[in-house]
């Protein structure tokens, strides 16, 4: 056989190995959700979602965690978000071209790769026990906060990057300070990325379960929280509570409570990507 | 009323605290992984936590010996990393160098749902699926150990590596691959003779950060690896890492202050020193090998 084709059928057998992989990831996914749905749809019923915890597992529900879900949602929301945009708006439009800003700049990156079980013993320490916070839903949101903030900046300064200096200067031009620039051009110019960036980081303070372990989330609370101050249970943690016990109707507890987690992250990301194409599509300086 | 000036002044203030709070959380995680770890040395000789191959800090009999720990993580992130890098990086060869554009753009998305799912749902398709499954071909595979575990982990981290390597292949200039099909190059000679030594840099860090994020991963473990700190590089074998050995200690009920409390902390600071000596290292190599093409 000629170089010429084998390298022909070396080319081909390459795409199609190339092929192969691609679908693998997916298919895995689609075999994945599939087993979660047989195993966990059936048992999702009313009861299931309004049920406090229980120690039989027919009786169960995930009212206390899904409502602790939304609650460190929202109080995460209102800690991170203004952080992590005013954050990244100063690294961007303020922040000065000098040694002290590559420092802030590498340091983000590490944050990014810090495990988050670890930020869960910043949290254990600062929090819950210096500002005497202890396990609730306040110290929770904080450390949730913080594992998320990298994210959040990236976002806004990526968006804030792509606004084009045309725009400054018009604003500049018509005798707007820095800051009414900013808030009246810059971040309205730039609220698509900033919006896509912040629901994907909510979306991945909703999913973890290590850091909120660590500061001392409870696997079992019998009551719904009403203030900041109470102690709290997610869904991530009644997953794994009921995932780590031998009896079969606890892991289909845990699949039907997995399922209602898959919808809440997939429509979260689903809306991000929504947004990230719409916003690209309109914006063609 | 204050003036425009100052207003300006105060706002720029305001960000600017806003931006230091980033500097303040790592010197709070240092800080904090220091001072307990100190307070753990104090007790602890750092001679028997390095050399110690037993770590039973929860029994009478007590040991402080890191290297179980270690094994444990570095067993379940070899097994994540050899199953993420091949088929990410066929991938990203195949997404940025063969496939059609629409077919990438549909794609990309797809993948990085896999990023998307919470790694507390990947231990469970470790436990209930992979697990049942291994045992059928492994005989006498117990119900937690390091291969399910770190496969799993594997699937996971796949888009981190296509997606990265993808972007560092995709942003190279066009011109380079005309000239390699100029000279009458096939699609796979130019992918692995021209692309990827040209993105390797990109490529590089992708793996990179494949691991660390591999050896800071805990739900995964925590689940379908079990709680065994035992010496062994045996995939078959039940291993606790040191994530999972932080869960562990942190649901039970161990008094503030003492030793055994103080392990999470030596524990950790433990993890933090390899992932950010990854971290650095792969920021090392962004900046010193990304060629620029104009």
């Amino acid at each position: 056989m000629s170089n010429l084709s084998i390298n022909r059928i070396i080319d081909t057998a390459f795409k199609y190995a190339g092929i192969f992989c691609t679908f693998l990831g997916l298919a895995l996914l689609a075999l994945f959700i599939g087993d979660i749905l047989i195993d966990g749809f059936h048992r999702i019923d009313w009861d299931f979602l309004t049920n406090l915890p229980s120690r039989r597992a027919e009786k169960a529900g995930i009212l206390t965690a899904w409502t602790g879900t939304a609650w460190i949602l929202g109080l995460t929301s209102i800690i991170a978000i203004p952080l992590g945009v005013a954050a990244g708006i100063y690294l961007q439009e303020y922040g000065k071209k000098n040694r002290l800003a590559s420092f802030v700049e590498v340091n983000i990156a590490n944050l990014a790769g810090v495990p988050s079980i670890l930020y869960g013993l910043l949290g254990l320490e600062i929090f819950g026990r210096v500002l005497h916070l202890g396990g609730s839903l306040l110290a929770g949101a904080f450390t949730l906060s913080l594992l998320i903030l990298p994210i959040i900046i990236v976002a806004t300064r990526e968006a804030l990057k792509a606004v084009p200096n045309s725009l400054r200067e018009a604003s500049y031009g018509m005798g707007a300070t820095k800051w009414q620039t900013i808030w009246l051009q810059i971040l309205p110019a730039a609220s698509g990325g900033v919006l896509t960036g912040i629901i994907l980081a909510l979306s991945r303070a909703v999913g973890e379960t290590a850091p909120l372990i660590v500061i001392g989330a409870l696997a079992y609370v019998p009551f719904v929280a009403t203030s900041p101050m109470d102690e709290f249970t997610v869904m991530p943690m009644q997953i794994f509570n009921w995932v780590s016990r031998p009896q079969h109707e606890f892991l289909v507890n845990g699949a039907a409570a997995i399922i209602i987690l898959l919808v809440i992250t997939f429509a979260m990301n689903g809306i991000a990507i929504y947004l990230r194409n719409k916003w690209q599509k309109k914006v063609n300086w | 009323m204050i003036s425009r000036k100052k207003k300006e002044r105060i706002i720029e203030g305001v960000l600017a605290f806003c931006g230091f709070t980033t500097i303040l959380t790592t010197v709070g995680i240092i800080w904090v992984l220091l001072s307990e770890s100190l307070s753990f040395f104090s007790d602890v000789s750092l001679f028997d936590f390095l050399t110690d191959k037993e770590w039973t800090p929860l029994f009478t009999q007590k040991h402080y010996g890191i290297l179980p720990l270690l094994s444990g993580t570095f067993l379940t992130t070899f097994i994540a990393v050899v199953t993420a890098v091949p088929i990410g990086i066929t991938i990203a060869i195949y997404l940025s160098e063969y496939a059609p554009k629409s077919f990438r753009r549909n794609v990309k998305p797809a993948l990085e749902l896999l990023a998307a799912v919470p790694t507390v749902v990947y231990g469970f398709f470790a436990l209930t699926v992979v697990t049942p499954f291994l045992q059928t071909i492994i005989p006498g595979l117990g119900s937690f150990n390091a291969l399910s575990a770190g496969l799993v982990m594997g699937i996971m981290i796949i888009p981190l590596v296509s997606s990265l390597s993808e972007d560092a292949l995709f942003a190279l200039p066009k011109s380079l691959r005309e000239a390699s099909y100029g000279m009458g190059a096939t699609r796979f000679q130019t992918a692995f003779r021209v692309a990827v030594p040209a993105a390797s840099s990109g490529i590089v860090v992708s793996v990179i950060l494949a691991v660390a994020r591999a050896l800071g991963e805990t739900m995964v473990v925590a689940i379908a690896a079990g709680q065994q700190p035992v010496l062994t590089l045996d995939p078959r074998d039940s291993v606790e890492t040191i994530t999972a050995y932080i869960v562990q200690v942190s649901l039970g009920d161990v008094q503030h202050g003492s030793v055994e409390y103080r392990t999470i902390f030596a524990a950790g600071m433990t993890l933090f020193v390899f992932t950010f000596a990854l971290n650095q290292f792969s920021y090392w190599i962004k900046k010193k090998y990304q060629e620029k093409y104009e």
